[in-house]
C-alpha cells in the first residue's frame, strides 16, 4: 500500500474537517445542502479510495450507495423540500458564527483526545481519521443545537450521520453490508418522514422557526 | 559571514527596493486589463515616487515629532521584512537575526507606528482609519501566526530560511494542511495589505478607506517613503507565501547557479501572483467593514485547522 | 427456526395488509388478530427455547436465548392487549374527531411496524442491526406522536426525533467502535458484528475501545430508556401521543432499549474485568430515580406523570442491572416485567379517564369510581401496584432490589428510599382525588376496554405473590448470563 493511499484519505478527511467548519459558518440553507452534497462527495471518496486500497469489494458497494443517497437523492428532497416550503431565506444563529468557530476547534481538539488512545489500534490506513470523524459528529451536534430553524436542524442531523459513516469507513473498512443497508434505508425514511414533519409544522405555526416547539417545558 | 552570504543579501536587498514598486505597477496593469480599463504603465509607481520625492512635504503645525520619524520606521520595518524572507537564495546572512515570529513583530511594529501617526494629528479620518487598521491587524496578526506555525512545524524550525529550504526538498506529498495554510494565507495577506475586500486601494471614499485614511496628512517624501513601504509590504507578503507554498526555483547555500536561475523563477512567480491578485480583486466586492472580522476568523479558523490537521493526520 | 420465520412475518406483513385496508370498520380487529397472531408465534418460539435452550436461525443472523426470549413473549403480550384495548380508545377518538380515516389507517400500519421493529431488535444477532432496528423503531412511532396534529403534538414528536435520532447516532458510533475492536479479533468477515460470537470472545476485546465504545452505546440507547438527562422527549411523547402509543412507548419500547443496553454491557463487562460498566449504570440510574422522582410531585397532566414514573422505574431498573450479581439481576429482570405489565395497565385505564373527562389535567378529572367503577379500580390498584405497594410484583422485585443495595452500595440507599418516597406521596396524592370524589363525567360511547386493564394487573399480583417455577428458573438463567 503505497503512502500516496494514506494521503488521499487524509485529505478526505481534512475536506472533511473543512466542510463540517463551512456548514458550522454557513448562512444560507441552499448553501447548506450543497456542502451536504459535497460532504458526501468527499465522503464517496475516501470509501472509494479505501476499497480500492484494500481490495474490499463491498466497498465500492456501499460507495455507491452514499453516492445516490448522500449526493442525489437527499440533496434532491432537501432541495424540493425548501422550494416547496420556500424557506430559502438567511438563517440566524444562536451564537454568533466567530464563537461557533471557536467552539468548533475546541471541540476538534476534544475529538482528537478522546480518539487518541484507539487510533493506534487501528490496522486501517490513516489513523487519524478516527478523530476527525468523531470531530465531525460533534460539530454537526453543535450545528443542531445552534440552529434555530428546522431545516438546517435536519442537514445538521444528516451531517452527523456523514460523519458516522467516514468513522466506519476510515476505522474499520466499513459494516458488514446487511447493517450499512439498513442504516441507509433509516436515514432515508427518516428524511421523508422529517419532509412530512416540516409540512405538518409549517401547518400547525406559518413557520419553520423551533422556537415554536418551547411549549412544552416543566414549570 | 561570508562574502557569498553578503552578496545574496545585497542582491535580496536592491530585488525588494526595485521589485516592490514593479509588483504594484503590474497588479495595477493587471487589475485594469481585467476592468477593460487602459492600462497604466508598468513602471508608473516608480514615476510616482519620483514625482513625491521632489516635492515639498508639508506638515501639519500640531505634528509632534512621531508623525516625522514615523514613515522612516515603517519603512525600515519593511525593508528589514524583505531581507528576512528568502526571497532568492535561503543563504541569508541576516535569517538567523530574526525567525517567522519576529517577522510578524516587525509588521506589528510598523502598524503600531503609522496608526499612532495617523492619530497624532487628531485629525477624525486618521483616528478612523487607525481604529480600523488596529482593528485588522490584531484580528489578522493571529492568523499569520497560524499559518507559520503550521510551516514551521513541518519544518521543525521557526527560521524562515530553514522552513523554505526544507519546503522546497522534500517529497512530493499531499499536504491538506499546507493547501488550508495557503488559503489562510491569502486572506491575511488581502487584509494586511489593504486590498479588496477588505479595503480598496484605489479609492478615497470616506466611510470605507482604511489604508488611505491613515496616510491622508502625509505629502512629499514623507508620503513617498509610506507608499513604497506599502509596495515593500505586499513585494514581502507575496514572497513570503511563494517561498513557503511554492518553494521551487530559490537558491540553496552555495548553489551559484541556482541563484542565477533565482530571479527569473521569482519574477514569473510574482507575475502569476499578481495576477492571481488582481482577479481577486476583479471578482470580489469589498465587504462591509463589520462583515471583515468574520472574514478574518475564517482565516483563523483555517490556519488552526492547518495546524491541526497538521498535528491529527501527521499531513 | 421457523417460529423465527413466522414471529417477524406476520407484523411485517400486517404492516401493508393494515394500510390497504385502509379505515374500514374492521381494522382494529384486524389489527388485533395480526398481534394475537404475533403472540401465539411468541409462544411457540418460547416453547421452543424452554424445550431446547437457545435458538440461532439463518445463519446465526437471529438467536435467542433466555434473556431475550422472556422479552418478546413479553413484547408480543403487551402489544396483543393494547392492540385489544385501542379498539374501543379509537373508536371513540375518532367519533370525538381527533382521528380520522387516514390517521386511523396510518396508525394501525405503524402499530404493527412498530411491533415488527420491537421483534426484530430482541431477536437479531447483529448488534449493527440492534441498531437499525431501534431507529426504525422511533420512525414508526414518531409519526403515530404528532398523529393529533396539535401544536403541542408536533411539539413532542419533533423532540422525540431530534433527540432520539441525537442519541441513537451515538449508539451507531459505539456499534462502530464495537466492530472495529471485535475486527482485531474476528476479523472482518460479516459475523464481527454477532453478538454470539462477540461474547465467546469478550475476554479478547481490546478494553480501551470498549469502555468507549460502551459509554457511546449506554448514552444512545440510554437517550431512548429515557435516562436522565436524556429524558426530556420522553414525557412529552407519552402525553401528546395517543394512549395506546404511550402504552407501548413505556411497556415496550423502553425495555428493548434496555435490552439492548445489557447485550453491550455482557460484553463490555468481559472486556473490561471492571466494574466500570456497571458503574456507569448505576450513576445514571440513581440520577434518574431521583430526578423523575422529583419532578413526578410537580405535574399537572396524568400522561406525563405517569411517563416521569416510567423514568422512575427504568432508572431503579437501570441501578438493579448495574449493581449486578444474581439478585439484582433477577430483581431487574422481574421489575422489567411487572412494570411492563402495570404500566400498560395503567395508560388503558387513564387512556379512558382521560376520554371521559375531556382533559389530560388531573385536577379537571374528579369521581371516576361513580362515574365509572370499573375504569376507576383499575386506575386505583394500578396506581397502588406500581407505586410498590404489597403484594404486587413491583413490590417484590423493588425489595430485591434495595436489600441488594443496602448490602452492597448502601450510600446508594437512603436516596433510592427518599425517591420511592416522594414517588409515593406525589403520585398517591394526585390518583386519589381522580378516583373518589363527586362528578360530572358522563359515560363513554363505546363500552371501555377493560379486561386488559385487569388481565395485566392479574399477572402482576400473580407475580408478586408466585412466580411460576419455569419462569424462575428462566431468570435465574437469563440473570447468570448477565453476569
Amino acid at each position: 500500500m503505497s503512502p500516496l493511499v494514506g494521503q488521499v484519505i487524509n485529505l478526505f478527511a481534512a475536506v472533511l474537517l473543512l466542510i463540517a467548519f463551512a456548514m458550522l459558518a454557513q448562512r444560507r440553507i441552499v448553501t447548506l445542502i450543497h456542502l451536504f452534497a459535497l460532504q458526501g462527495l468527499a465522503l464517496v471518496g475516501s470509501t472509494t479510495t479505501v476499497a480500492f486500497a484494500t481490495g474490499q469489494h463491498h466497498l465500492y458497494w456501499s460507495a455507491g450507495i452514499t453516492f445516490a443517497l448522500k449526493v442525489v437523492i437527499l440533496p434532491l428532497i432537501l432541495h424540493r423540500l425548501i422550494r416547496r416550503l420556500n424557506v430559502k431565506w438567511d438563517i440566524e444563529t444562536l451564537i454568533n458564527i466567530p464563537t461557533m468557530m471557536l467552539v468548533g476547534i475546541l471541540l476538534v481538539v476534544f475529538a482528537f483526545n478522546l480518539a487518541l488512545p484507539i487510533s493506534q489500534f487501528s490496522q486501517s490506513i490513516a489513523r487519524g481519521t478516527l478523530g476527525i470523524a468523531m470531530a465531525c459528529v460533534l460539530m454537526s451536534f453543535l450545528m443542531m443545537i445552534t440552529r434555530s430553524k428546522a431545516v438546517p436542524q435536519v442537514i445538521g442531523f444528516l451531517a452527523m450521520e456523514n460523519g458516522l459513516f467516514f468513522a466506519a469507513t476510515s476505522a474499520t473498512y466499513g459494516m458488514p453490508m446487511v447493517v450499512e443497508l439498513g442504516i441507509a434505508l433509516d436515514v432515508l425514511v427518516g428524511m421523508v418522514i422529517l419532509g412530512v414533519f416540516m409540512f405538518q409544522i409549517r401547518e400547525q405555526f406559518d413557520s419553520l422557526d423551533i422556537h415554536h416547539l418551547e411549549k412544552l417545558k416543566e414549570d | 559571514m561570508n562574502v557569498e552570504g553578503l552578496l545574496a543579501q545585497i542582491t535580496a536587498l536592491l530585488v525588494a527596493l526595485a521589485g516592490a514598486p514593479l509588483v504594484m505597477g503590474w497588479v495595477n496593469m493587471c487589475r485594469a486589463w481585467l476592468q477593460n480599463r487602459a492600462a497604466p504603465p508598468l513602471l508608473q509607481p516608480f514615476r510616482l515616487l519620483h514625482k513625491l520625492f521632489w516635492k515639498e512635504s508639508v506638515i501639519a503645525h500640531d505634528a509632534s515629532p512621531l508623525f516625522r520619524v514615523a514613515p522612516y520606521v515603517v519603512f525600515g520595518c519593511m525593508l528589514l521584512a524583505c531581507m528576512i524572507i528568502p526571497t532568492l537564495s535561503t543563504n541569508l546572512p541576516l535569517a538567523p537575526a530574526a525567525d517567522a515570529i519576529a517577522l510578524v513583530g516587525l509588521f506589528g511594529l510598523a502598524r503600531l507606528f503609522i496608526s499612532l501617526a495617523a492619530m497624532d494629528i487628531g485629525t477624525s479620518f486618521g483616528t478612523m482609519g487607525a481604529r480600523r487598521e488596529m482593528l485588522i491587524g490584531f484580528l489578522a496578526e493571529p492568523a499569520f501566526l497560524m499559518v507559520l506555525f503550521t510551516a514551521s512545524l513541518i519544518s521543525s524550525s521557526t527560521s524562515l530560511a530553514t522552513t523554505v529550504a526544507t519546503l522546497a526538498h522534500r517529497e512530493f506529498a499531499i499536504q491538506p494542511s499546507l493547501a488550508f495554510a495557503g488559503i489562510a494565507f491569502t486572506m491575511v495577506s488581502l487584509a494586511e495589505n489593504a486590498r479588496v475586500p477588505v479595503d480598496n486601494p484605489a479609492t478615497h471614499l470616506e466611510l470605507t478607506m482604511i489604508h488611505e485614511a491613515l496616510i491622508l496628512e502625509y505629502s512629499g517624501r514623507h508620503l513617498a517613503l509610506l507608499e513604497w513601504a506599502a509596495a515593500l509590504k505586499l513585494f514581502a507578503y507575496s514572497c513570503a507565501g511563494l517561498a513557503i507554498f511554492f518553494p521551487w526555483g530559490i537558491a540553496e547555500a552555495r548553489d551559484h547557479v541556482a541563484l542565477l536561475w533565482a530571479l527569473p523563477a521569482l519574477a514569473v512567480k510574482l507575475a502569476a501572483g499578481g495576477f492571481a491578485l488582481a482577479l481577486i480583486e476583479t471578482i470580489l466586492a469589498k465587504m462591509r467593514i463589520f462583515r471583515v472580522p468574520e472574514f478574518l476568523a475564517t482565516a483563523f479558523l483555517l490556519g488552526v485547522l492547518a495546524l491541526l490537521v497538521h498535528l491529527l493526520l501527521g499531513a | 427456526m421457523e417460529a423465527f420465520f413466522v414471529l417477524l412475518a406476520i407484523p411485517l406483513l400486517g404492516g401493508p395488509c393494515l394500510w390497504l385496508l385502509g379505515d374500514r370498520n374492521s381494522a382494529p380487529e384486524v389489527n388485533s388478530g395480526f398481534s394475537l397472531a404475533t403472540f401465539a408465534a411468541s409462544a411457540w418460539l418460547t416453547a421452543e427455547v424452554v424445550a431446547g435452550g437457545p435458538v440461532t436461525a439463518w445463519g446465526e443472523q437471529f438467536f435467542v436465548d433466555a434473556l431475550n426470549v422472556f422479552l418478546v413473549a413479553l413484547t408480543a403480550f403487551v402489544g396483543f392487549t393494547t392492540s385489544l384495548f385501542s379498539r374501543p380508545y379509537m373508536r371513540i377518538e375518532r367519533e370525538k374527531g381527533r382521528m380520522t380515516g387516514p390517521r386511523l389507517r396510518l396508525y394501525h400500519s405503524m402499530y404493527q411496524a412498530f411491533m415488527f421493529t420491537m421483534l426484530l431488535a430482541l431477536t437479531t444477532n447483529n448488534m449493527g442491526i440492534l441498531w437499525v432496528a431501534m431507529e426504525a423503531a422511533t420512525l414508526a412511532t414518531v409519526l403515530l406522536v404528532s398523529v393529533y396534529r396539535t401544536a403541542a403534538s408536533l411539539e413532542a414528536a419533533w423532540k422525540y426525533f431530534i433527540l432520539c435520532g441525537v442519541g441513537i447516532a451515538q449508539a451507531l458510533f459505539g456499534t462502530i467502535l464495537l466492530y472495529f475492536a471485535a475486527e482485531r479479533v474476528l476479523g472482518a468477515e460479516g459475523n464481527a458484528l454477532l453478538w454470539t460470537h462477540l461474547a465467546l470472545v469478550k475476554g479478547d476485546l481490546e478494553p480501551a475501545i470498549m469502555s468507549l465504545a460502551f459509554v457511546f452505546l449506554l448514552v444512545g440507547y440510554g437517550t431512548k430508556i429515557g435516562l436522565v438527562p436524556l429524558h426530556n422527549w420522553l414525557p412529552d411523547a407519552h402525553a401528546e401521543g395517543p394512549t395506546p402509543i404511550s402504552a407501548v412507548l413505556s411497556g415496550l419500547l423502553l425495555n428493548v432499549a434496555l435490552y439492548s443496553v445489557l447485550r453491550c454491557k455482557v460484553l463490555a463487562d468481559g472486556a473490561l474485568e471492571s466494574r466500570f460498566a456497571g458503574n456507569m449504570m448505576m450513576g445514571f440510574g440513581l440520577l434518574s430515580v431521583v430526578v423523575a422522582a422529583f419532578f413526578l410531585s410537580r405535574q399537572r397532566d396524568v400522561k406525563r406523570m405517569f411517563a416521569y414514573s416510567s423514568i422512575e422505574h427504568m432508572g431503579l431498573v437501570t441501578f438493579a442491572f448495574g449493581m449486578g450479581g444474581p439478585i439484582a439481576n433477577f430483581a431487574g429482570l422481574l421489575h422489567m416485567t411487572v412494570h411492563s405489565l402495570v404500566k400498560s395497565a395503567i395508560f388503558y385505564a387513564v387512556g379512558h379517564a382521560t376520554q371521559k373527562a375531556g382533559t389530560q389535567v388531573m385536577e379537571d378529572i374528579r369521581g371516576l369510581m361513580k362515574a365509572s367503577p370499573t375504569v376507576g379500580w383499575g386506575l386505583m390498584i394500578g396506581t397502588l401496584a406500581i407505586l410498590g405497594m404489597p403484594p404486587f410484583g413491583v413490590f417484590a422485585s423493588e425489595f430485591l432490589i434495595l436489600t441488594t443495595a443496602m448490602r452492597e452500595h448502601p450510600w446508594a440507599t437512603p436516596f433510592l428510599l427518599l425517591a420511592l418516597g416522594v414517588a409515593f406521596a406525589a403520585v398517591f396524592s394526585r390518583v386519589q382525588p381522580m378516583v373518589f370524589g363527586d362528578t360530572h363525567l358522563k359515560p363513554l360511547a363505546h363500552q371501555p376496554a377493560l379486561v386488559p386493564v385487569f388481565v395485566h394487573l392479574g399477572l402482576g399480583l400473580m407475580l408478586g405473590l408466585y412466580i411460576p417455577p419455569y419462569l424462575a428458573a428462566w431468570y435465574a438463567q437469563a440473570a447468570k448470563l448477565l453476569g
